[in-house]
This record gives C-alpha cells, sequence and structure tokens, in this order.
C-alpha cells in the first residue's frame, strides 16, 4: 500500500465513523463509572472520574502526557490491581455490575474486556498458540477443531490471517510491529469479550501500520465496545465516535467526539485541542 | 578507525575543534588502556587454567597406564591340596551339597595361594636367580592371590594345569618401571630390594610384564592392601548418590521458593527477612554445612553415618541458597509486558507463572541449577564432617550404605603414604573429577542453547 492509497482510506474512513450524533448518545450505556479515583501510595493520580461508555462504539481518551488516561483505562479490567501500592476507589460498572465487587473474579472480569497494550507483547509462542491460548484457559474449547475454528476467525477478523496463514506454527515475535499489534488484538479477540481496551495501541507503530490497525478498529466497533487511548489527535478524530479530554488527573470535558474537535466547550480542552499545552 | 578520522577529517578551523579533537584523544587513549587491561586479564586466566590443566594431566595420565605381570601358573596338586570340586552324589540333598561346596570354597580360601604365584615368578625369572620369596611376591600384587584362587574356583579341572594369568605388578614395581623412584638411590632407600629390581627390569625385557590400559582405577574399588588394585568405582557411585539426591531435593524445593517468594509472597517485614536469610545463606562456609549435618541428619535424626544420604542432604542445604537466589534473579528479568499479557488475557497468577514466565526462565534456571549441582559435586569439606572420609573397599548399594565421594577420595589419596604411586593417583582421580563436571556443564550449555532456540 502506498502512502497515498493510506491517506485516501483514512479519509473515506473518519467520513464513516461520524456517526449521528444523536444516535451515539443514544446507545445504551455499557461501562459506567462514578467518582473513580486512584492513588499510588501517597501520590493521586486520578481525581474523580466519571463517564458513560457507550456501547459498540469507540471511545477515545486523550490528554498530555501523564494526565491519567492510561490510569483509567486500566482500571476498567483491573490491571491497576497488579501494580504494587495502586489504591482505587470509586466505582464502575459494567452493565450495571460493580467491577470492584469483591464477590466477582478479576479472571472473569479480563475475559469479558480484553486489552490491547502500548507496545505489541504477543507470547514467544507460536501464532497459533498465542490466539489459541485465551479461549483454552478459559474452557472456551473442546475439541482441536474448536480451537482451529476460533484461532482462524479471530485471526480473520484482525485482518491478519491471509498474511500469516501459512505460518501458523512460527513464533508470533518474528511477525512486524503491525502485525504483532494485530496478533495482540486476534488473540483479545479469541475470548470473545465485549470491551475491548487498547493503551495507545500504534504509538509503537509506523503510519502504514497505524492505518491498519485504525482501519480494523472501525471494523470491530460493529461488534465490540472499544476504549482507546492515544497521544494523537488525530487518530480519536478519524476513529473515535466519543471523545474524553484528561488534563492532571481530572476529566476536563467529554463529549461527541466531533463536538470536542470542532467546538470544545473548556478552555483547556481547547488550548490542548489548538496544541498549547501537552 | 583512527586513519579513516584522519582521512575525512576537517581541518581544525577554531578552538573548540581543537578542544573536541584532544578530548576524543583522551578517550581513545583510556579505551585502549582498558581494553588491554581486559586482554590481559584473560590472557593470565586462561594461563592460570592452561597450566592447572597441563599439570594435572602430566600427573595423572600415567596413573591411567598399569604394569601387568604374565604368569604362567601351574596348579600344583601338590599346593592345591583340597582335592576335586564336590560333585553331587546320588540321594544327595541340597543342604548336604552346599555344605560340601562351602567348605571346598572354605578350604580353597585357606591354601597358600602364594606358593603358586612364587612358583610361577620363579619359573619364569632365570634359571638360577637368586631372591628370597618375600621379595620376588613383592613384584606382583597382593591381591593377586584371590585372583589366581578365582581363577580356580571357576574352573576346579585346571587343578594339575598350566595357564596363563595376567596379575598386576604392585605398586611399588610401577613406581620403578615409570621411574616415579630415583633408580640412583642407595639400597636402604628404595622401596624394593636390588634382586626384585633387577628381576623386574628382565621381565619387563623379557615381555614377562607388560604395560596396558589401567581400567582397574574405573572398575575397582579403594585399597590399601593392594594399592595397585585400587579404584575410583566405590567413590563414583558415592557422588552419583548424593548427586541423584541433591537433584531430586535441591530443584524443586529451590525453584518452588523463588517462585513463591518472587511472584506469591506477599511484600513484608517477613518476606524481607527470609530474603536476607538466603542470601546470607549462601556465604555461609560450606563446613558449617557438615557440622549441621553431624548434628541435626546424624544425632538426631539417626541417619547412618558416612551415608551417601546425608551427604546428599547437606549439599542439598548447601546448593538452595544458590538455585533460589538464580532462580530469583530469572524470574526477575523477565519483561513486565509478558506478564501484563498474560494477566490481560485473563490467565490466573499462577497460570501466568507456569505458562509463560517459567518457560523463558527455564533457561537460565537449568543453568543456575546445573551450575549449582556442579559445585556441589566438587564440595569435600562438609562430607568429612559426617563420616564419608572413611576407607570404604566396597561399592555402595543403596544410599544408605557407607561409601565416600570422588572429592573425598582424592583428598584420601593424596594424603597416602605411598607418595610416588597415589601421586599419579591423585591426578587421575581429579581428571575424572573433573571430566565429570565439564559433562554436566556441557549439558547445561547444550540445553540452554537448545531451549533458548525453541523459545
Amino acid at each position: 500500500m502506498d502512502v497515498m492509497a493510506g491517506k485516501v482510506k483514512m479519509t473515506q474512513m473518519s467520513a464513516n465513523s461520524a456517526m449521528n450524533p444523536t444516535d451515539m448518545l443514544q446507545r445504551p450505556i455499557r461501562l459506567h463509572a462514578k467518582d473513580v479515583t486512584v492513588s499510588y501510595g501517597a501520590k493521586q493520580a486520578l481525581h474523580g472520574i466519571s463517564i458513560d461508555i457507550p456501547d459498540r462504539a469507540v471511545t477515545s481518551f486523550i490528554g498530555p502526557s501523564g494526565c491519567g488516561k492510561s490510569t483509567f483505562l486500566r482500571c476498567i479490567n483491573r490491571m491497576n490491581d497488579t501494580i504494587e501500592g495502586a489504591k482505587v476507589g470509586g466505582l464502575i460498572e459494567l452493565d450495571g455490575e460493580n467491577i470492584y465487587d469483591p464477590a466477582l473474579d478479576v479472571v472473569e472480569l479480563r475475559a469479558r474486556i480484553g486489552m490491547v497494550f502500548q507496545k505489541p507483547n504477543p507470547f514467544p509462542k507460536s501464532i497459533y498458540e498465542n490466539v489459541a491460548y485465551g479461549p483454552k484457559i478459559h474452557g472456551l474449547v473442546k475439541s482441536k477443531t474448536d480451537t482451529d475454528e476460533i484461532v482462524v476467525s479471530s485471526l480473520r477478523k484482525a485482518g491478519l490471517f491471509e498474511e500469516v496463514k501459512d505460518r501458523l506454527n512460527e513464533p508470533g515475535t518474528g511477525l512486524s510491529g503491525g502485525q504483532q499489534q494485530r496478533l495482540c488484538i486476534a488473540r483479545a479477540i479469541a475470548v470473545g469479550p465485549e470491551v475491548i481496551l487498547m493503551d495507545e495501541p500504534c504509538s509503537a507503530l509506523d503510519p502504514i501500520a497505524t492505518a491498519i490497525i485504525e482501519e480494523l478498529i472501525d471494523e470491530l466497533r460493529e461488534n465490540y465496545t472499544i476504549v482507546i487511548v492515544t497521544h494523537s489527535m488525530q487518530q480519536a478524530a478519524r476513529v473515535s465516535q466519543k471523545t474524553a479530554f484528561f488534563h492532571l488527573g481530572n476529566l476536563i470535558e467529554e463529549g461527541v467526539t466531533e463536538d470536542i474537535f470542532t467546538n470544545p466547550v473548556n478552555k483547556q480542552t481547547q488550548d490542548y485541542i489548538m496544541g498549547r499545552i501537552g | 578507525m583512527t586513519d579513516m578520522l584522519a582521512a575525512t577529517a576537517i581541518k581544525p578551523t577554531n578552538e573548540r575543534t581543537q578542544r573536541i579533537r584532544a578530548s576524543l584523544r583522551r578517550r581513545h587513549t583510556g579505551e585502549a588502556i582498558f581494553r588491554g587491561l581486559g586482554l590481559a586479564a584473560i590472557i593470565l586466566a586462561l594461563g592460570f587454567v592452561v597450566l592447572l590443566f597441563t599439570d594435572i594431566i602430566r600427573k595423572g595420565a600415567p596413573a591411567f597406564i598399569q604394569s601387568n605381570v604374565h604368569l604362567s601358573i601351574n596348579f600344583d596338586p601338590a599346593i592345591i591340596t583340597t582335592g576335586p570340586a564336590p560333585v553331587r552324589a546320588a540321594g544327595q540333598s541340597d543342604a548336604e551339597f552346599n555344605g560340601a561346596n562351602v567348605k571346598w570354597q572354605r578350604d580353597l580360601a585357606l591354601l597358600n595361594w602364594n606358593k603358586v604365584i612364587e612358583a610361577s615368578l620363579r619359573a619364569a625369572a632365570p634359571a638360577g636367580y637368586d631372591i628370597s620369596g618375600k621379595d620376588i611376591l613383592s613384584i606382583a600384587e597382593t591381591d593377586a592371590r584371590h585372583q589366581v584362587r578365582e581363577a580356580f574356583a571357576a574352573n576346579p579341572a585346571l587343578l594339575g594345569q598350566t595357564t596363563k594369568i595376567d596379575v598386576l605388578a604392585s605398586a611399588n614395581t610401577n613406581n620403578w618401571i615409570k621411574g616415579n623412584i630415583d633408580r640412583s638411590l642407595p639400597d636402604a632407600q628404595q622401596q624394593l630390594s636390588p634382586q626384585a629390581r633387577g628381576l623386574i627390569d628382565q621381565l619387563v625385557a623379557s615381555g614377562g610384564i607388560s604395560s596396558g590400559f589401567a581400567w582397574t582405577i574405573l572398575t575397582n574399588v579403594d585399597s590399601r592392601a593392594a594399592p595397585a588394585a585400587s579404584g575410583l568405582l566405590g567413590a563414583f557411585f558415592g557422588t552419583l548418590y548424593m548427586m541423584i539426591i541433591v537433584i531430586l531435593l535441591a530443584v524443586p524445593i529451590g525453584v518452588a521458593s523463588a517462585i513463591y517468594l518472587e511472584e506469591f509472597a506477599p511484600k513484608s517485614r517477613l518476606t524481607d527477612f527470609i530474603e536476607v536469610n538466603i542470601n546470607n545463606l549462601a556465604a555461609v562456609p560450606s563446613i558449617v554445612f557438615g557440622l549441621l549435618g553431624a548434628a541435626v541428619f546424624i544425632n538426631y535424626l539417626g541417619l547412618p553415618i558416612s551415608a551417601p544420604l546425608v551427604g546428599g542432604l547437606v549439599l542439598t542445604l548447601m546448593t538452595l541458597p544458590t538455585i533460589i537466589i538464580a532462580t530469583r534473579g530469572a524470574l526477575l528479568a523477565v519483561s513486565p509486558a509478558l506478564r501484563q499479557a498474560a494477566l490481560g488475557m485473563g490467565a490466573s497468577k499462577t497460570q501466568m507463572v507456569f505458562h509463560h514466565v517459567l518457560p523463558v526462565t527455564l533457561p537460565s534456571i537449568l543453568t543456575a541449577t546445573i551450575i549449582g549441582v556442579a559445585h556441589a559435586m566438587g564440595e569435600t569439606a562438609p562430607l568429612l564432617l559426617i563420616g564419608m572420609k572413611a576407607f570404604v573397599a566396597a561399592v555402595p548399594a543403596s544410599p544408605l550404605d557407607q561409601a565416600t565421594a570422588l572429592p573425598v577420595q582424592i583428598y584420601l589419596w593424596q594424603g597416602n603414604e605411598n607418595r610416588n604411586f597415589f601421586e599419579g593417583h591423585t591426578s587421575a582421580a581429579i581428571m575424572v573429577l573433573l571430566a565429570f563436571m565439564i559433562l554436566l556443564n556441557g549439558t547445561a550449555v547444550l540445553l540452554r542453547s537448545r531451549l533458548e532456540k525453541r523459545a
């Protein structure tokens, strides 16, 4: 794909993803957060974040480095639990169910809320095993045929199957950066999550790989609720329907992406979008 | 490199460039000095290794060559007065026959087989050679009589016949032939009488004594009565049992504790305390572990003294900290991205450790383990304190039998009175121990490269 073609595609895509604002706001709420706070030891990283995340749409979190957007993202599948000294307060509900309920098994939660990380991190195993791992540990497959089916369909959904179909047994770490990230997406999809969290999924990729991933995100929102953290405002504008702007641990402004970028209410949002802070 | 720089160098135009050039020169000199020192250190270290190996091989290689005396043994009925082996008579019960057989064997053992050997040696000597019975017998090793008796017991039909039997030359004969003893020393300082020395030289010239590979050093157990027949087999099995015990105990316990401490244990004062103590334990002198083993395993638990089981337990305690520290280091080095990937997929902590972290760290853990085990194998001091320096002339049938170990055998042989002979044996034992270690370390390297390729 040459750069020109990529550019054309991107513009088309952003036209597609510009959903009717009222339509977007009428979508059912999948995730509901109220007064979420996070502190690492004495340092408070998030000060009471409240936001609703709509079903089967892309919600993007933007903001300068250290603003807490990744921290909030990691609250949604409780990855902050794994960080020593992190304390989470407030309420996050998935379909009305409190995900911090002590009775809830975090393993089950993470099967429902998948995650794609900043740096592609496939397991040092074969491409096949990378995708098959999730369904296997969650007991979703009974036979080899089931597994084969899930691996193929997940790789297809991630747009990677045609590129790797002849080398499914080769290590996933041998793929290019963009392919590795799509493998990670396929791996997340294989478990059949309802929500996919993406933490700056394209920051380690070149523009062409980025374009492919963005296109993929746009396709995936048909079936999944996607939350994406990004440094690139262009990316947020291209792929998301809802945007939230974070600054210094606060949620400054949230709304329909088009509105945020064309008509921000808050001065800080305006400054950031105009490139005055960041 | 400097030539290239010079060729493409821009003419210094101002002071700034000059300064950079000057600092560059300083940096290059610094680097050159460091490289030189590093190279010198490596050459020095290699030099010592080469020196060590040449010295050991130079001293040890002759011990693998053994002088054999070729005897024509005549089973003279005048000496062998026990008569033929008992034959089972009609109507004789099992007990009666066995009784007769045992009596016959005992009678054989009571015979003076040295007379047979002496006669054979005299027959090999030139006619009329004047030598006393004691002197002529000093040529062959003292275990020759057992060898001859066993040959007869196995084939009693040899009575009255002559057959060829090779026996080991004595340690002193070996010393004389190999030149381990100065031939110009006066008789009083020689180990063998002048007559015996003269006969040995004649037998060597006539082919009655020749050299061959000393399999006995690998296939025999230790011996004091017959030094030339002494071997490493008993010590080898002692070491083998201990290594099996160390591998079976230290590896699973060590790796499991490391995994628990690193991955599951809550960070608290208690775990900090445990960590500090493990690190301290690695620095405890090995002889202290020997004392501990004597006090706990032998005195308190009543395990047998000199047993490889106790040795293995002591070495396990000694190896544990090494394995724990190495394994924790390897676990700590695993990238957080891999852990996050597993957890993000909904793997439980145990699944994360066993499916992802452990396979990646396996090569390092394996190497650390094998090096720890090899280290334990060469350990002598703790074994001395639990009685494994006893003279044991048998292959231990189980880890509960008395035994010694390869490094202890080296220590024992090193202190033997017959220095001329046992210096070679000591070095030969070191060669066997080193070969064993090189084998272990080679396995570690091989496994590591295999596993890394697979990962």
